[in-house]
């Protein structure tokens, strides 16, 4: 994992503390990383490890002043992973363009929204697009030992 | 010309009527069936029904004909989605779009979406320019709303009536273009005199622009 070691003095701003957000928070800051977390629903911290020991910011990060007070500005990375592509296309395209965020991604599950966003420099990861190879690949393949119903 | 409005409510309604009785097309795509069904009735437009930030839509709406597309929708992010999607995919030549937090207007031109506009920005001035004064005639913001051409109509008990124009201590960053006076216009020098009931042409910045009006007219602005 010599990867993400070098990301331990790195700091995060996490749009979204669903499932994916709140996995990403928790795993980035358990290895020491600074993060700021952003949901709409104040509910959805509850995801959050009790090892969790970044920042969260109730608030809309569609609105430019939620953006402002995570300090995103001081951002080395921005992963906008909320559940509406739209909201993480605004959120990113600020980060990077506005805040200047070295390094900015976003979830899009639209295949068709995923392209025009890459050209803006952005790294868009399409869960659709990426599940689908998955499958693909795995149709191409032989049933794992086990995994397939007894023969009859 | 062929116009896509993407939104809801009255607003989208009265704007594809306006059009239509200009000559113009106008497509209209609306996330809630209902409305469509109402607008369908009323309309002679085409109406989709769907979220335009979703390209299928926009490719049904037959957005790569359009000339202009205006999202109007109620949320920002969706409103930047369908201007950029419909630029990028579809190459609509003007995109426009309504702005609710006003700090995103900036953010939204830099963004590519050159018809951005904050709905908040032109209310707020609007109950501004209305309540400031009711000496204000006309008021025009110019350079993205850097300075202003306003025309104010004197009051005849206006403090500055019989001073001559060197006399009036105008603030840095203001001026008086032209006084209008008995339907003649004057373009006044430094000794010309200010009477009351002139109607006064003043170029000036937003932050002296109050402040201009409270020295000609005497109100309190």
């Amino acid at each position: 994992m010599s990867g993400t070691e070098s990301l331990k003095d790195a700091f995060f701003v996490i749009v979204g503390c669903g499932r994916l957000g709140s996995y990403l928070a928790n795993t980035l800051s358990l290895q020491g990383s600074g993060v700021v977390v952003i949901d709409r629903r104040a509910a959805a911290f509850g995801n959050l490890s009790p090892v969790f020991s970044g920042f969260s910011i109730e608030g809309d990060a569609t609105e430019f002043s939620t953006l402002k007070s995570a300090k995103v500005e001081k951002a080395d990375f921005l992963v906008a992973v909320t559940e509406d592509d739209n909201v993480n296309i605004l959120a990113a395209q600020i980060s990077k363009e506005v805040f200047r965020v070295p390094r900015v991604l976003a979830r899009v599950f639209d295949m068709r929204r995923e392209a025009f966003l890459a050209a803006k420099g952005i790294d868009v990861v399409c869960p659709t697009s990426v599940i689908g190879l998955l499958f693909l690949d795995l149709l191409r393949r032989p049933p794992l030992p086990g995994a397939s119903p007894e023969a009859s | 010309m062929k116009i896509l409005l993407a939104g809801g409510g009255k607003l989208v309604y009265f704007l594809a009527r306006t059009f239509q009785a200009k000559g113009y097309a106008a497509i209209i795509v609306n996330p809630d069936l209902e409305e469509c069904q109402w607008l369908a009735k009323r309309l002679k437009s085409l109406i989709v029904h769907g979220d335009a930030s979703d390209p299928r839509i926009l490719e049904e709406a037959q957005a790569e004909t359009m000339d202009v597309i205006l999202a109007a929708t109620a949320r920002d992010e969706v409103n930047l989605a369908i201007c950029q999607i419909a630029e990028s995919l579809f190459g609509v030549p003007r995109t426009m779009a309504l702005v609710h937090d006003p700090e995103q207007e900036e953010v939204f031109i830099k963004l590519g979406v050159k018809g951005a506009f904050s709905i908040t920005h032109i209310l707020s001035g609007l109950i501004e320019r209305r309540v400031e004064t009711e000496g204000v005639v006309n008021l025009v913001p110019l350079g993205e709303g850097k300075i202003n051409l306003t025309e104010i109509a004197l009051p005849l008990s206006a403090p500055v009536a019989g001073k001559a124009l060197r006399d009036v201590d105008m603030p840095p960053d203001s001026l008086v273009t032209c006084i209008i006076r008995q339907g003649h216009t004057i373009i006044p020098r430094g000794d010309t005199e200010i009477h009351g009931g002139d109607r006064l042409v003043t170029l000036t910045a937003p932050e002296n622009h109050a402040k201009v009006i409270r020295l000609l007219t005497g109100e309190r602005g």
